[in-house]
Protein backbone atom coordinates (compact mmCIF):
# COMPACT_ATOMS: atom_id res chain seq x y z
CA UNK A 1 0.00 0.00 0.00
CA UNK A 2 2.85 2.40 1.08
CA UNK A 3 4.82 1.13 -1.94
CA UNK A 4 1.95 1.79 -4.45
CA UNK A 5 1.01 4.51 -2.80
CA UNK A 6 4.97 6.36 -3.18
CA UNK A 7 5.20 4.66 -6.92
CA UNK A 8 2.04 6.51 -7.89
CA UNK A 9 3.35 9.51 -6.36
CA UNK A 10 6.62 9.31 -8.14
CA UNK A 11 4.60 8.83 -11.55
CA UNK A 12 2.57 11.50 -11.23
CA UNK A 13 5.60 14.13 -10.58
CA UNK A 14 7.04 12.76 -13.15
CA UNK A 15 4.20 12.29 -15.95
CA UNK A 16 3.38 16.38 -14.54
CA UNK A 17 6.73 17.53 -15.41
CA UNK A 18 7.24 16.04 -19.18
CA UNK A 19 3.11 17.39 -19.37
CA UNK A 20 3.88 20.60 -18.72
CA UNK A 21 6.47 21.13 -20.53
CA UNK A 22 6.52 25.11 -21.25
CA UNK A 23 5.83 25.82 -17.31
CA UNK A 24 8.80 22.69 -16.90
CA UNK A 25 10.81 25.23 -19.33
CA UNK A 26 10.66 28.23 -17.93
CA UNK A 27 10.67 27.29 -14.21
CA UNK A 28 14.23 25.56 -15.25
CA UNK A 29 15.60 28.52 -17.16
CA UNK A 30 15.08 30.93 -13.92
CA UNK A 31 16.44 28.07 -11.87
CA UNK A 32 19.19 27.77 -14.03
CA UNK A 33 19.91 31.67 -13.90
CA UNK A 34 20.04 31.37 -10.38
CA UNK A 35 22.33 28.28 -10.48
CA UNK A 36 24.44 29.64 -12.65
CA UNK A 37 24.92 32.45 -10.09
CA UNK A 38 25.88 29.99 -7.46
CA UNK A 39 28.49 28.30 -9.68
CA UNK A 40 29.88 31.54 -10.71
CA UNK A 41 30.39 32.25 -6.68
CA UNK A 42 31.77 28.84 -6.49
CA UNK A 43 34.74 29.79 -9.43
CA UNK A 44 35.17 33.47 -7.82
CA UNK A 45 35.35 31.98 -4.36
CA UNK A 46 38.30 29.27 -5.40
CA UNK A 47 39.99 32.69 -7.66
CA UNK A 48 40.10 34.25 -4.97
CA UNK A 49 41.25 32.17 -1.91
CA UNK A 50 44.01 31.01 -4.42
CA UNK A 51 45.13 34.61 -5.26
CA UNK A 52 45.51 35.32 -1.80
CA UNK A 53 47.34 32.25 -0.89
CA UNK A 54 49.71 33.24 -3.62
CA UNK A 55 50.12 36.50 -2.38
CA UNK A 56 50.73 35.44 1.48
CA UNK A 57 52.93 32.74 0.13
CA UNK A 58 55.08 35.51 -0.73
CA UNK A 59 55.39 37.91 2.53
CA UNK A 60 57.60 36.22 5.01
CA UNK A 61 59.81 37.62 7.91
CA UNK A 62 63.55 36.98 7.96
CA UNK A 63 65.82 37.08 11.24
CA UNK A 64 69.48 37.69 9.93
CA UNK A 65 72.39 36.22 12.20
CA UNK A 66 75.79 37.70 13.02
CA UNK A 67 78.58 35.77 11.07
CA UNK A 68 79.83 35.19 14.55
CA UNK A 69 76.88 33.36 15.16
CA UNK A 70 77.69 29.27 14.94
CA UNK A 71 75.02 27.11 12.89
CA UNK A 72 73.98 25.04 16.23
CA UNK A 73 73.41 28.36 17.45
CA UNK A 74 71.15 29.13 14.71
CA UNK A 75 69.41 25.89 14.66
CA UNK A 76 68.56 25.81 17.86
CA UNK A 77 66.61 29.55 17.43
CA UNK A 78 65.26 27.34 14.10
CA UNK A 79 64.15 24.57 16.33
CA UNK A 80 62.61 27.16 18.73
CA UNK A 81 60.68 29.13 16.29
CA UNK A 82 59.43 26.15 14.57
CA UNK A 83 57.82 25.10 17.54
CA UNK A 84 55.60 28.19 17.97
CA UNK A 85 52.02 27.24 16.84
CA UNK A 86 51.66 30.18 14.46
CA UNK A 87 54.66 28.90 12.01
CA UNK A 88 54.06 27.30 8.51
CA UNK A 89 57.33 26.58 7.84
CA UNK A 90 61.28 28.16 8.84
CA UNK A 91 63.65 28.06 5.74
CA UNK A 92 67.24 27.90 6.90
CA UNK A 93 69.87 29.53 4.84
CA UNK A 94 73.60 28.89 5.45
CA UNK A 95 76.71 31.44 5.33
CA UNK A 96 77.66 29.89 2.40
CA UNK A 97 73.99 29.08 0.54
CA UNK A 98 73.70 33.14 1.76
CA UNK A 99 77.07 33.62 -0.52
CA UNK A 100 75.85 31.65 -3.44
CA UNK A 101 72.57 33.48 -3.42
CA UNK A 102 74.54 36.69 -3.44
CA UNK A 103 76.90 36.19 -6.37
CA UNK A 104 73.67 34.93 -8.28
CA UNK A 105 72.27 38.34 -8.11
CA UNK A 106 75.20 40.02 -8.41
CA UNK A 107 76.41 38.37 -11.69
CA UNK A 108 76.54 41.06 -13.75
CA UNK A 109 77.67 43.45 -11.22
CA UNK A 110 81.75 43.06 -11.58
CA UNK A 111 82.65 45.28 -9.02
CA UNK A 112 80.74 43.54 -6.23
CA UNK A 113 81.65 40.25 -7.18
CA UNK A 114 85.83 41.81 -6.90
CA UNK A 115 84.41 43.29 -3.40
CA UNK A 116 84.14 40.06 -2.40
CA UNK A 117 86.63 37.94 -3.47
CA UNK A 118 88.89 41.00 -1.71
CA UNK A 119 87.53 39.23 1.74
CA UNK A 120 89.18 36.33 2.97
CA UNK A 121 86.25 35.64 4.75
CA UNK A 122 82.39 35.04 3.82
CA UNK A 123 81.37 38.35 4.96
CA UNK A 124 77.14 37.14 5.25
CA UNK A 125 75.09 35.33 8.09
CA UNK A 126 73.14 32.69 7.79
CA UNK A 127 69.17 33.66 8.27
CA UNK A 128 66.18 32.15 8.38
CA UNK A 129 63.45 32.92 6.49
CA UNK A 130 59.85 32.41 8.62
CA UNK A 131 56.62 31.84 7.16
CA UNK A 132 53.37 32.29 9.33
CA UNK A 133 50.31 30.87 8.75
CA UNK A 134 48.35 33.87 8.72
CA UNK A 135 49.51 37.22 8.14
CA UNK A 136 48.02 38.42 11.17
CA UNK A 137 50.68 36.94 13.11
CA UNK A 138 53.61 37.94 12.11
CA UNK A 139 53.75 40.02 14.90
CA UNK A 140 53.83 37.02 17.51
CA UNK A 141 56.77 35.68 15.32
CA UNK A 142 58.81 38.79 15.39
CA UNK A 143 58.38 39.72 19.22
CA UNK A 144 59.52 36.20 20.03
CA UNK A 145 62.73 36.57 17.83
CA UNK A 146 63.26 40.28 19.24
CA UNK A 147 63.42 38.36 22.98
CA UNK A 148 65.94 36.10 21.10
CA UNK A 149 68.27 39.27 20.30
CA UNK A 150 67.80 40.56 23.81
CA UNK A 151 70.69 38.19 25.33
CA UNK A 152 71.43 37.42 28.95
CA UNK A 153 74.63 38.62 30.22
CA UNK A 154 77.75 36.73 29.23
CA UNK A 155 76.49 35.47 25.97
CA UNK A 156 76.61 36.73 22.83
CA UNK A 157 74.59 38.19 20.34
CA UNK A 158 73.58 35.82 17.46
CA UNK A 159 70.93 37.63 15.79
CA UNK A 160 71.42 40.56 14.03
CA UNK A 161 68.17 42.20 13.01
CA UNK A 162 64.77 40.66 12.30
CA UNK A 163 63.19 42.62 9.07
CA UNK A 164 59.25 43.00 10.80
CA UNK A 165 59.48 46.31 11.04
CA UNK A 166 60.20 46.74 7.47
CA UNK A 167 57.69 44.55 6.02
CA UNK A 168 55.17 45.62 8.94
CA UNK A 169 53.36 48.20 6.66
CA UNK A 170 53.16 45.27 4.05
CA UNK A 171 52.09 42.86 6.16
CA UNK A 172 49.51 44.47 7.89
CA UNK A 173 47.82 46.21 4.32
CA UNK A 174 47.67 42.62 3.54
CA UNK A 175 46.19 41.10 6.52
CA UNK A 176 43.52 43.63 6.14
CA UNK A 177 43.01 43.58 2.47
CA UNK A 178 42.54 39.62 2.93
CA UNK A 179 39.62 39.83 5.50
CA UNK A 180 38.12 42.11 4.16
CA UNK A 181 37.83 40.16 1.03
CA UNK A 182 37.32 37.62 2.51
CA UNK A 183 34.21 39.61 4.43
CA UNK A 184 32.73 40.96 1.45
CA UNK A 185 32.96 37.87 -0.78
CA UNK A 186 31.14 36.29 2.19
CA UNK A 187 28.47 38.54 2.34
CA UNK A 188 27.93 38.64 -1.42
CA UNK A 189 27.33 35.14 -1.38
CA UNK A 190 24.70 35.16 1.42
CA UNK A 191 23.15 38.14 -0.49
CA UNK A 192 23.17 35.95 -4.00
CA UNK A 193 22.15 32.67 -2.57
CA UNK A 194 19.58 34.22 -0.59
CA UNK A 195 18.06 36.03 -3.22
CA UNK A 196 18.52 32.71 -5.68
CA UNK A 197 16.50 30.82 -3.07
CA UNK A 198 13.83 33.37 -3.10
CA UNK A 199 13.14 33.68 -7.27
CA UNK A 200 13.65 29.85 -7.55
CA UNK A 201 10.57 29.56 -4.37
CA UNK A 202 8.37 32.21 -6.14
CA UNK A 203 8.92 30.44 -9.74
CA UNK A 204 7.67 27.40 -8.19
CA UNK A 205 5.07 28.83 -6.32
CA UNK A 206 3.93 30.80 -9.37
CA UNK A 207 3.87 27.09 -11.26
CA UNK A 208 1.68 25.87 -8.55
CA UNK A 209 -0.47 29.00 -8.19
CA UNK A 210 -1.88 27.59 -11.10
CA UNK A 211 -2.90 24.36 -10.13
CA UNK A 212 -4.42 25.57 -7.01
CA UNK A 213 -7.98 24.49 -8.22
CA UNK A 214 -6.49 21.50 -9.20
CA UNK A 215 -5.26 20.98 -5.64
CA UNK A 216 -8.85 21.65 -4.13
CA UNK A 217 -10.33 19.45 -6.57
CA UNK A 218 -7.78 16.46 -5.45
CA UNK A 219 -8.75 17.19 -1.65
CA UNK A 220 -12.45 16.87 -2.31
CA UNK A 221 -12.18 13.85 -3.89
CA UNK A 222 -10.16 12.36 -0.98
CA UNK A 223 -6.66 12.39 -1.43
CA UNK A 224 -4.03 12.60 1.64
CA UNK A 225 -1.93 16.26 2.07
CA UNK A 226 1.33 13.73 0.87
CA UNK A 227 -1.25 12.27 -2.27
CA UNK A 228 -1.24 16.20 -3.15
CA UNK A 229 2.11 17.34 -2.07
CA UNK A 230 4.04 14.14 -3.60
CA UNK A 231 4.29 14.85 -7.38
CA UNK A 232 4.83 18.48 -6.90
CA UNK A 233 7.93 17.85 -4.80
CA UNK A 234 8.75 14.99 -7.20
CA UNK A 235 8.12 17.85 -9.88
CA UNK A 236 10.82 20.15 -7.84
CA UNK A 237 13.22 17.71 -7.42
CA UNK A 238 13.30 17.20 -11.33
CA UNK A 239 13.28 20.81 -12.28
CA UNK A 240 16.59 21.20 -9.67
CA UNK A 241 17.95 18.48 -11.00
CA UNK A 242 17.49 18.96 -14.64
CA UNK A 243 18.65 22.44 -14.46
CA UNK A 244 21.32 21.99 -11.91
CA UNK A 245 22.89 19.10 -14.95
CA UNK A 246 22.36 21.81 -17.54
CA UNK A 247 24.19 24.39 -15.60
CA UNK A 248 27.14 22.11 -14.50
CA UNK A 249 27.33 21.34 -18.10
CA UNK A 250 27.37 25.07 -19.06
CA UNK A 251 30.41 25.98 -17.11
CA UNK A 252 32.25 23.64 -18.93
CA UNK A 253 32.37 25.11 -21.76
CA UNK A 254 32.77 28.49 -20.42
CA UNK A 255 35.46 27.18 -18.56
CA UNK A 256 37.43 26.08 -21.65
CA UNK A 257 36.61 29.77 -23.15
CA UNK A 258 37.89 31.28 -19.46
CA UNK A 259 40.76 28.92 -19.16
CA UNK A 260 43.65 31.44 -20.54
CA UNK A 261 42.35 34.16 -19.43
CA UNK A 262 41.62 33.71 -15.42
CA UNK A 263 44.94 31.89 -15.81
CA UNK A 264 46.50 35.54 -16.87
CA UNK A 265 44.61 37.36 -14.42
CA UNK A 266 44.77 35.65 -10.93
CA UNK A 267 48.05 33.85 -11.88
CA UNK A 268 47.87 30.66 -9.78
CA UNK A 269 44.02 30.20 -11.02
CA UNK A 270 42.61 28.12 -14.12
CA UNK A 271 39.10 27.89 -14.28
CA UNK A 272 39.51 24.44 -16.81
CA UNK A 273 41.71 22.86 -14.24
CA UNK A 274 39.41 24.00 -11.40
CA UNK A 275 36.26 22.21 -13.76
CA UNK A 276 38.14 19.45 -14.07
CA UNK A 277 39.78 18.92 -10.57
CA UNK A 278 36.63 19.91 -8.62
CA UNK A 279 33.69 18.69 -10.54
CA UNK A 280 32.73 16.45 -7.59
CA UNK A 281 31.91 19.44 -5.70
CA UNK A 282 30.07 21.45 -8.64
CA UNK A 283 28.27 18.70 -8.88
CA UNK A 284 27.25 18.41 -5.04
CA UNK A 285 26.71 22.12 -4.70
CA UNK A 286 25.09 22.95 -7.83
CA UNK A 287 22.56 20.36 -8.59
CA UNK A 288 22.50 19.56 -5.05
CA UNK A 289 21.57 23.02 -4.04
CA UNK A 290 18.73 22.80 -7.36
CA UNK A 291 17.60 19.62 -5.85
CA UNK A 292 17.06 21.29 -2.41
CA UNK A 293 15.68 23.99 -3.47
CA UNK A 294 13.33 22.53 -5.68
CA UNK A 295 12.03 20.08 -3.03
CA UNK A 296 11.76 22.89 -0.85
CA UNK A 297 10.27 25.25 -2.41
CA UNK A 298 7.37 22.97 -3.73
CA UNK A 299 6.93 21.95 -0.47
CA UNK A 300 6.14 25.05 0.95
CA UNK A 301 4.42 26.69 -2.09
CA UNK A 302 1.97 23.32 -2.05
CA UNK A 303 1.68 24.51 1.93
CA UNK A 304 0.23 27.67 1.37
CA UNK A 305 -2.82 25.77 -0.93
CA UNK A 306 -3.50 22.84 1.47
CA UNK A 307 -6.27 23.77 3.86
CA UNK A 308 -8.18 20.90 5.34
CA UNK B 1 -32.83 5.96 13.44
CA UNK B 2 -30.22 4.00 12.62
CA UNK B 3 -30.58 4.14 9.11
CA UNK B 4 -29.79 7.64 9.00
CA UNK B 5 -26.65 8.36 6.86
CA UNK B 6 -26.80 12.24 7.38
CA UNK B 7 -28.37 13.65 10.05
CA UNK B 8 -28.34 18.13 10.98
CA UNK B 9 -29.56 18.35 14.34
CA UNK B 10 -30.35 22.16 15.04
CA UNK B 11 -27.88 23.09 12.57
CA UNK B 12 -26.95 26.87 12.26
CA UNK B 13 -24.35 28.79 10.51
CA UNK B 14 -22.92 32.15 10.53
CA UNK B 15 -20.54 33.68 8.38
CA UNK B 16 -18.44 36.69 10.40
CA UNK B 17 -21.49 37.71 12.66
CA UNK B 18 -24.16 38.32 9.60
CA UNK B 19 -27.11 36.82 8.93
CA UNK B 20 -27.58 33.39 9.90
CA UNK B 21 -26.51 31.09 6.59
CA UNK B 22 -28.45 28.29 8.04
CA UNK B 23 -30.65 28.82 10.66
CA UNK B 24 -31.69 25.89 13.22
CA UNK B 25 -31.67 23.67 10.22
CA UNK B 26 -32.96 19.64 11.21
CA UNK B 27 -32.38 17.05 8.45
CA UNK B 28 -32.77 13.61 8.13
CA UNK B 29 -31.68 11.42 5.20
CA UNK B 30 -32.17 7.65 5.37
CA UNK B 31 -30.12 5.33 2.78
CA UNK B 32 -31.13 4.52 -0.20
CA UNK B 33 -32.52 8.09 -0.44
CA UNK B 34 -32.70 10.44 -3.41
CA UNK B 35 -33.07 14.22 -2.23
CA UNK B 36 -33.27 16.88 -3.96
CA UNK B 37 -32.91 20.25 -1.84
CA UNK B 38 -34.31 23.44 -3.96
CA UNK B 39 -34.12 27.51 -3.03
CA UNK B 40 -32.81 30.50 -4.52
CA UNK B 41 -29.09 31.32 -4.17
CA UNK B 42 -28.32 32.16 -0.93
CA UNK B 43 -30.68 29.98 0.41
CA UNK B 44 -28.24 28.04 2.36
CA UNK B 45 -28.10 25.05 -0.26
CA UNK B 46 -24.11 24.78 -0.87
CA UNK B 47 -23.64 25.31 3.19
CA UNK B 48 -25.42 22.69 3.58
CA UNK B 49 -23.45 20.45 1.36
CA UNK B 50 -20.31 21.71 2.40
CA UNK B 51 -20.87 20.23 5.70
CA UNK B 52 -21.82 17.40 4.64
CA UNK B 53 -18.53 17.10 3.44
CA UNK B 54 -16.84 18.52 6.61
CA UNK B 55 -15.62 21.31 4.35
CA UNK B 56 -17.57 23.87 6.66
CA UNK B 57 -18.70 23.19 10.40
CA UNK B 58 -21.79 24.62 12.16
CA UNK B 59 -21.63 27.23 14.48
CA UNK B 60 -24.30 25.98 16.74
CA UNK B 61 -26.07 22.18 16.81
CA UNK B 62 -24.04 19.12 15.02
CA UNK B 63 -23.56 17.17 11.57
CA UNK B 64 -23.49 13.23 11.99
CA UNK B 65 -22.82 11.41 8.97
CA UNK B 66 -23.00 7.50 9.76
CA UNK B 67 -23.53 8.45 13.06
CA UNK B 68 -20.47 10.33 13.18
CA UNK B 69 -20.16 14.07 14.60
CA UNK B 70 -17.81 15.60 11.78
CA UNK B 71 -16.69 18.18 14.12
CA UNK B 72 -14.81 15.52 16.02
CA UNK B 73 -13.16 13.93 13.23
CA UNK B 74 -9.30 13.86 12.61
CA UNK B 75 -7.79 15.25 9.28
CA UNK B 76 -7.31 11.45 8.98
CA UNK B 77 -10.71 10.58 9.18
CA UNK B 78 -12.55 13.52 6.82
CA UNK B 79 -9.94 12.45 4.53
CA UNK B 80 -11.94 8.89 5.05
CA UNK B 81 -15.19 10.19 5.31
CA UNK B 82 -14.47 11.91 1.40
CA UNK B 83 -14.09 8.68 -0.19
CA UNK B 84 -16.95 7.07 0.95
CA UNK B 85 -18.87 10.17 -0.81
CA UNK B 86 -18.38 11.08 -4.16
CA UNK B 87 -19.11 14.48 -5.20
CA UNK B 88 -20.17 16.85 -8.62
CA UNK B 89 -20.22 20.12 -8.69
CA UNK B 90 -21.79 22.51 -11.23
CA UNK B 91 -18.62 23.83 -12.70
CA UNK B 92 -17.24 19.79 -12.81
CA UNK B 93 -14.50 20.28 -10.71
CA UNK B 94 -11.95 17.96 -12.70
CA UNK B 95 -8.31 18.11 -12.98
CA UNK B 96 -7.53 19.89 -16.02
CA UNK B 97 -3.61 18.25 -15.88
CA UNK B 98 -5.09 14.58 -16.13
CA UNK B 99 -6.62 12.49 -18.77
CA UNK B 100 -10.19 11.44 -18.32
CA UNK B 101 -9.21 8.48 -17.63
CA UNK B 102 -6.59 9.62 -14.97
CA UNK B 103 -9.45 11.79 -13.13
CA UNK B 104 -11.47 8.37 -12.65
CA UNK B 105 -8.40 6.55 -11.55
CA UNK B 106 -7.01 9.22 -9.33
CA UNK B 107 -10.34 8.68 -6.81
CA UNK B 108 -9.27 5.48 -6.78
CA UNK B 109 -5.54 5.98 -6.40
CA UNK B 110 -6.17 8.38 -3.14
CA UNK B 111 -8.54 5.12 -1.88
CA UNK B 112 -5.50 3.19 -2.17
CA UNK B 113 -6.95 0.67 -4.71
CA UNK B 114 -4.57 -1.82 -6.39
CA UNK B 115 -3.79 -1.70 -10.03
CA UNK B 116 -5.76 -4.39 -11.52
CA UNK B 117 -9.03 -2.89 -9.84
CA UNK B 118 -8.48 0.37 -11.52
CA UNK B 119 -8.05 -1.27 -14.77
CA UNK B 120 -11.53 -2.83 -14.31
CA UNK B 121 -13.18 0.06 -12.56
CA UNK B 122 -12.41 2.82 -14.89
CA UNK B 123 -13.66 1.58 -17.93
CA UNK B 124 -16.47 -0.15 -16.56
CA UNK B 125 -18.12 3.24 -15.09
CA UNK B 126 -16.56 5.02 -18.78
CA UNK B 127 -18.93 2.75 -20.04
CA UNK B 128 -22.01 4.02 -17.38
CA UNK B 129 -21.62 7.18 -18.77
CA UNK B 130 -21.04 6.51 -22.38
CA UNK B 131 -17.52 7.98 -22.39
CA UNK B 132 -15.28 4.86 -23.06
CA UNK B 133 -13.88 6.57 -26.38
CA UNK B 134 -13.18 9.62 -24.64
CA UNK B 135 -10.98 8.13 -22.19
CA UNK B 136 -7.17 9.54 -23.13
CA UNK B 137 -9.34 13.61 -23.79
CA UNK B 138 -8.59 16.08 -21.40
CA UNK B 139 -11.52 17.16 -20.06
CA UNK B 140 -10.44 20.89 -21.90
CA UNK B 141 -11.46 18.85 -25.29
CA UNK B 142 -14.79 18.10 -23.88
CA UNK B 143 -18.23 19.56 -24.11
CA UNK B 144 -19.83 20.58 -20.82
CA UNK B 145 -22.36 17.67 -20.64
CA UNK B 146 -19.29 15.09 -21.13
CA UNK B 147 -16.91 16.66 -18.44
CA UNK B 148 -20.22 16.48 -16.40
CA UNK B 149 -20.51 12.67 -17.10
CA UNK B 150 -16.73 12.41 -16.15
CA UNK B 151 -17.16 14.15 -12.82
CA UNK B 152 -20.46 11.63 -12.31
CA UNK B 153 -17.68 8.63 -13.33
CA UNK B 154 -15.34 9.74 -10.52
CA UNK B 155 -17.96 9.77 -8.10
CA UNK B 156 -19.36 6.60 -8.71
CA UNK B 157 -16.14 4.83 -9.13
CA UNK B 158 -15.36 4.76 -5.65
CA UNK B 159 -19.04 2.74 -5.21
CA UNK B 160 -19.87 5.69 -2.92
CA UNK B 161 -22.72 4.98 -0.46
CA UNK B 162 -23.49 9.01 -0.80
CA UNK B 163 -23.53 11.17 -3.91
CA UNK B 164 -23.74 14.65 -3.49
CA UNK B 165 -24.56 16.66 -6.79
CA UNK B 166 -24.41 20.30 -6.00
CA UNK B 167 -26.07 22.03 -9.13
CA UNK B 168 -24.80 19.11 -11.69
CA UNK B 169 -26.94 20.79 -14.46
CA UNK B 170 -26.41 24.09 -13.48
CA UNK B 171 -24.27 24.65 -16.65
CA UNK B 172 -26.05 21.88 -19.59
CA UNK B 173 -28.21 22.17 -21.95
CA UNK B 174 -31.69 19.97 -21.91
CA UNK B 175 -30.50 17.57 -23.33
CA UNK B 176 -27.43 17.13 -21.44
CA UNK B 177 -29.18 17.19 -18.44
CA UNK B 178 -31.65 14.92 -19.01
CA UNK B 179 -28.95 12.44 -19.58
CA UNK B 180 -27.46 13.51 -16.01
CA UNK B 181 -30.33 13.03 -14.61
CA UNK B 182 -30.92 9.52 -15.68
CA UNK B 183 -27.65 8.41 -14.72
CA UNK B 184 -28.26 9.91 -11.47
CA UNK B 185 -31.43 8.01 -11.04
CA UNK B 186 -29.43 4.95 -12.24
CA UNK B 187 -26.98 5.36 -9.64
CA UNK B 188 -29.74 5.86 -6.82
CA UNK B 189 -31.35 2.66 -8.11
CA UNK B 190 -28.47 0.83 -7.60
CA UNK B 191 -28.72 1.83 -4.15
CA UNK B 192 -26.64 5.08 -3.25
CA UNK B 193 -27.89 7.64 -1.43
CA UNK B 194 -27.96 11.07 -3.76
CA UNK B 195 -28.69 14.73 -2.53
CA UNK B 196 -28.72 16.95 -5.44
CA UNK B 197 -29.40 20.80 -5.60
CA UNK B 198 -30.47 22.54 -8.34
CA UNK B 199 -32.60 25.44 -9.36
CA UNK B 200 -34.13 23.67 -11.95
CA UNK B 201 -37.95 22.68 -11.77
CA UNK B 202 -37.71 20.43 -14.85
CA UNK B 203 -35.00 18.74 -12.92
CA UNK B 204 -37.12 18.02 -9.24
CA UNK B 205 -40.19 17.37 -11.36
CA UNK B 206 -38.51 14.25 -13.41
CA UNK B 207 -36.65 13.20 -10.37
CA UNK B 208 -39.89 12.73 -8.85
CA UNK B 209 -38.11 11.85 -4.85
CA UNK B 210 -38.24 13.52 -2.15
CA UNK B 211 -38.00 17.19 -2.36
CA UNK B 212 -36.63 19.85 1.02
CA UNK B 213 -37.25 23.44 -0.04
CA UNK B 214 -34.93 25.86 1.77
CA UNK B 215 -35.35 29.85 1.95
CA UNK B 216 -32.61 31.90 3.96
CA UNK B 217 -31.31 29.36 6.06
CA UNK B 218 -34.69 27.84 6.97
CA UNK B 219 -36.08 24.49 5.68
CA UNK B 220 -39.41 25.75 4.81
CA UNK B 221 -40.99 22.53 2.86
CA UNK B 222 -40.02 18.96 2.95
CA UNK B 223 -42.43 16.62 0.85
CA UNK B 224 -41.45 13.08 -0.04
CA UNK B 225 -42.80 12.59 -3.77
CA UNK B 226 -42.70 16.13 -3.95
CA UNK B 227 -42.85 18.56 -6.63
CA UNK B 228 -40.70 22.33 -7.44
CA UNK B 229 -42.63 24.78 -5.58
CA UNK B 230 -40.79 28.31 -4.67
Amino acid sequence: MLGTTFKRIIRAGVVGFFRNAFVSLATMLVMMITLFVIGSLLFMNAALESTLDQVKDKVDINAYFLTTASEEQVLEVKTAVEHLPEVMAVQYISREEALVIFKERHKDDQLTLQALEELDENPLGASLAIRAKDPSQYEIVADFLEGQMAVAEGEQQIIEKVNYHQNKVVIDRLSGLTASIETAGLAFTIFLTVASVMIIFNTIRLAIYTNRDEIEVMQLVGASNWFVRGPYIVEGVLYGFVAGLFTLFLFYPLSIYMSSATESFFGSFNSLVFYTSNFGMLFKYIVGSGVVLGAVSSFLAVRRYLGV
Amino acid sequence: MSDSLIRFDKVSKFYNGGPAALDAVDLDVKHGEFVSIVGHSGAGKSTLLKMILAELYPSEGAVLIDMDDTQHLSKGEVTQLRRKIGTVFQNFRLIDSKTVYENIAFALEVAGMGDEEIEVDVPHVLGLVDLHDKAEHFPKELSGGEQQRVAIARAIVIQPSLLIADEPTGNLDPINTYEVVQILKKINDLGTTVVLTTHNKGVVDSVGGRVVTMDAGKIVRDDSGGQYML
